[in-house]
């Protein structure tokens, strides 16, 4: 969702800063997810949550920039660790929750779960399960925006171990040679489930990975919400100007498991709590908000408060809504 | 001494094609890899070279003629000393490419065979007859002129206007954006498909064959088939996927199979199958209508066989139904796709022997017309299912086991099944052969659940 203040001046997506209340809205959107995340642990551990449930923390400012970037009519589609990007296009979090718990109320009725989530309303085209399939769907909703002439630009999240897919480079190969609007932008959190990118990876600067098919890439620090937002802004303008795909590598990290049930004996707990210590996306730019003096530590705790709110309405909701009626079982599977 | 040049093959289902223009006359010298003439088939034209050196003599076939068989010969070749010996057709080998079997129902289809037309097709309507290949092309024109959000993809679609020439002359009528070449990456232009689709295009994608479809039967199920379950009837997937499928000829294991059964087991799609030229264009002008994803299934053999087809505005026949092609009441012969054309044979043979076999064309595998197939054995009491698919699991399987749970006190004898053997398909003619369904074996197992010998 693209915030007006911040395409003020001559134009949309030119203005070099964002203003003070879309910065505030920033941590916001990150804390929100954060917190989200948490608690979605923690009904997990609970069983209030079934089945694989991939947690977003510690990449929060990568959705939370690129998202703000966007313009109205843009599309996403991303891949199963997709809370954050539902919550991010600005769905309900009590309709999240509830998809999670497996309840009617959820954004799929209950069908879908954790992995699957999706929003027309908000173009967000889900949520998809299968490693590295998104892209391609991506690509094409891009083919559609092309074809429409309709100004769209489709974003289309990867991981990086998707981006080791066959598939990843038909898609390159197709957008660059028919010129579609589609920025993709693989989020490098280190570790393609327990395997982390020297392991898995020939060429592991993936913004490069489009060179073959002269699709232009860029590196991008993915725990800065700002970078993130500002590589976004020029990306999509690039790419809505005609100017083809681009692929833009998110450097971040999880700090949580792939799933739930991730022993995470790939990596040490002295590694992660490094990286949450120099790193963390949002306590850094919440003492980045402090220190340039665009927000005390009093507003960052009111901030945490309504967002603590937020989630336990949602998780309560998410607890209390009922299951599918039976009948459900088979509607939805044709038009 | 003189040789025969013989009319070639130019595909593994060619059976004859047009001699479009002699690039030589009577009296050339010509050499090896000299371009001889242009022989035009249902799918392509192409040029012919010589192989031999030599003299030509006499012309056989004049140009522009059309319907000359594979092998016949179309010209002779003075070698060296010789004179031109006498043209003798006995001196022709007998061919080996062509697989004679297929080249005896292949063209022309008798018109009667396929006489028996829709039921809602008004009284009177006048029929023209045309190949299951234009009958394809039309629909699809058809609806791309009624609908701008409709488009093709896939390989050689545009320019080389198809491989098997399904989409020849829509690149001309709607320009690049609508007929598109993809590159050969099934996986991907598949998912892409389904993205435009999701994002509220019509697209048609278009398989070289079925065989290939296999690099992108994730895209197939995972995404198009399952996304509207799994968005709780949000996500929307209109998508047409098509392209021939079953055995071609000749072309072994990987380009020789069928896929019915593997897409019709999949809830969130619809799976399409016709034989008859009638059901392909009407039925594929409602799968590109239909909401859903659509397999659509065709076969290579059948493209070039022609049919009548009702000529109205607007054919379009509803998804899900079988017909009824051949009324009998002693046996039921169930089929789809090529196996309809084993039935008929089939039917003939059995008439000869004083059985009247009723024939069902099942064309939707999925949703699968049980209703009229149980109809059907509550009146012959006997069933025989035939299908060049394997026979594991396959849509014969289905309709037995269906049949059987649904008619089980009608049947006079336990369903029998026909089908394809249990085995990948082989290269050599005589077990290709062997490896599929035969018309006597299908005269064989309804004779059995007749218990007649």
């Amino acid at each position: 969702m693209s915030d007006p203040s911040v395409a003020e001046g001559d134009g949309v997506n030119t203005r070099p800063t964002p203003s003070s209340a879309t910065l505030k809205k920033f941590y916001h959107d990150m804390l929100l997810i954060r917190r989200f995340e948490e608690r979605a642990g923690q009904l997990y551990g609970m069983g209030l949550i079934g089945g694989f449930c991939h947690l977003y923390i510690g990449q929060e400012a990568v959705v939370v920039g690129m998202q703000n970037a966007l313009l109205p009519g843009d599309q996403v589609i991303t891949a199963y660790r997709d809370h954050g990007h539902i919550l991010a296009s600005g769905m309900d979090p009590k309709g999240v929750m509830a998809e999670l718990t497996g309840r009617a109320a959820g954004y799929s009725k209950g069908k879908g779960g954790s992995m699957h989530m999706f929003s027309v309303e908000k173009n967000f085209f889900g949520g998809h399960g299968i490693v590295g399939a998104q892209v391609p769907l991506g690509t094409g909703i891009a083919f559609a925006n092309k074809y429409r002439e309709n100004g769209a630009v489709t974003l289309a999240y990867m991981g990086e171990g998707a981006a080791n897919q066959g598939q990843v480079y038909e898609s390159f190969n197709m957008a660059e040679l028919w010129h579609l609007p589609v920025l993709y932008v693989v989020e490098n959190n280190q570790y393609a489930m327990g395997t982390s990118v020297e392991r898995a990876s020939a060429q592991p600067k993936f913004y490069k990975r489009g060179e073959s098919f002269n699709v232009p890439g860029e590196e991008v620090d993915g725990m800065d919400v700002e970078a993130v937002f500002e590589a976004g802004r020029k990306a999509l303008e690039f790419v809505r100007g005609g100017g083809g795909p681009m692929i833009l590598e998110m450097k971040t990290y999880r700090y949580r498991g792939h799933s739930m049930s991730d022993p995470a004996k790939y990596r040490t707990r002295d590694e992660v709590q490094s990286i949450r210590d120099r790193k963390d996306p949002i306590d850094q730019f919440g003492k980045k908000l402090v220190d340039r003096e665009l927000a005390s530590d009093v507003d960052l705790k009111t901030i945490d408060k309504e967002i603590r709110l937020i989630v336990n309405e949602a998780a309560e909701f998410a607890i209390e809504a009922p299951e599918p009626e039976a009948s459900e079982l088979y509607t939805d599977v044709l038009a | 001494m003189s040789t025969q040049i013989l009319m070639p093959a130019l595909s593994p289902t060619m059976e004859e094609g047009k001699l479009a223009k002699w690039l030589v006359k009577e009296g050339d010298e010509v050499h090896s890899g000299d371009l001889l003439a242009e022989i035009e088939t249902d799918k392509a034209t192409m040029e012919f070279e010589a192989v031999d050196e030599g003299r030509i003599g006499k012309l056989l076939v004049a140009e522009g003629t059309e319907g000359v068989k594979v092998n016949a010969p179309i010209a002779e070749l003075i070698t060296e000393d010789g004179e031109a010996a006498p043209v003798a057709a006995a001196s022709v080998k007998e061919p080996v490419a062509a697989p004679k079997e297929v080249a005896g129902t292949v063209a022309p289809t008798p018109v009667a065979k396929a006489a028996l037309i829709e039921p809602q097709v008004p009284d009177g309507t006048e029929m023209v007859t045309i190949t299951v290949r234009e009958a394809l092309r039309d629909a699809m024109a058809e609806e791309m002129r009624r609908d701008p959000d409709v488009f093709l993809m896939g390989e050689e679609v545009a320019q080389y206007q198809g491989a098997y020439k399904i989409s020849q002359g829509l690149l001309e009528e709607f320009g690049a954006k609508r007929v598109i070449d993809t590159p050969i990456t099934e996986h991907g232009f598949t998912g892409l498909g389904v993205g435009a689709g999701f994002a509220g295009l019509k697209p048609i994608v278009e398989f070289m064959t079925w065989n290939f479809a296999m690099q992108a039967i994730d895209q197939i199920i995972n995404s198009a088939a399952k996304t509207r379950y799994m968005s709780g009837g949000q996500m929307s997937c209109p998508i047409v996927f098509r392209g021939p499928n079953g055995p071609a000829a000749r072309v072994a294991a990987q380009h020789s199979q069928d896929y019915s059964a593997w897409y019709a087991r999949v809830p969130g799609l619809k799976v399409v199958a016709p034989y008859f030229a009638a059901d392909a264009k009407g039925l594929l002008k409602a799968a590109i209508r239909d909401p859903n994803p659509v397999v659509f299934l065709e076969n290579e053999i059948v493209y070039g066989r022609s049919f009548p087809v009702p000529k109205l505005d607007d054919f379009v026949l509803p998804i899900g139904k079988a017909r009824v092609i051949r009324e009998g009441k002693d046996v039921t012969l169930v089929s789809y796709s090529m196996g309809v054309a084993l039935l008929l044979d089939a039917a003939e043979e059995l008439a000869k022997a004083g059985i009247d076999a009723e024939l069902i064309d099942l064309r939707t595998l999925r949703p699968l017309d049980i209703d009229t197939v149980v109809a059907s054995v509550q009146k012959t009491n006997r069933l025989v299912t035939v299908e060049q698919d394997w026979p594991i699991c396959s849509i014969g399987s289905e309709v037995c086991a269906q049949v059987v749970e649904k008619a089980f006190d009608y049947l006079d004898a336990p369903p029998a099944k026909v089908s394809g053997k249990d085995v990948p398909m082989p290269y050599a003619h005589n077990l290709e052969k062997l490896a599929l369904p035969s018309v006597e074996e299908v005269v064989a197992a309804a004779k059995a659940v007749l218990y007649r010998s």
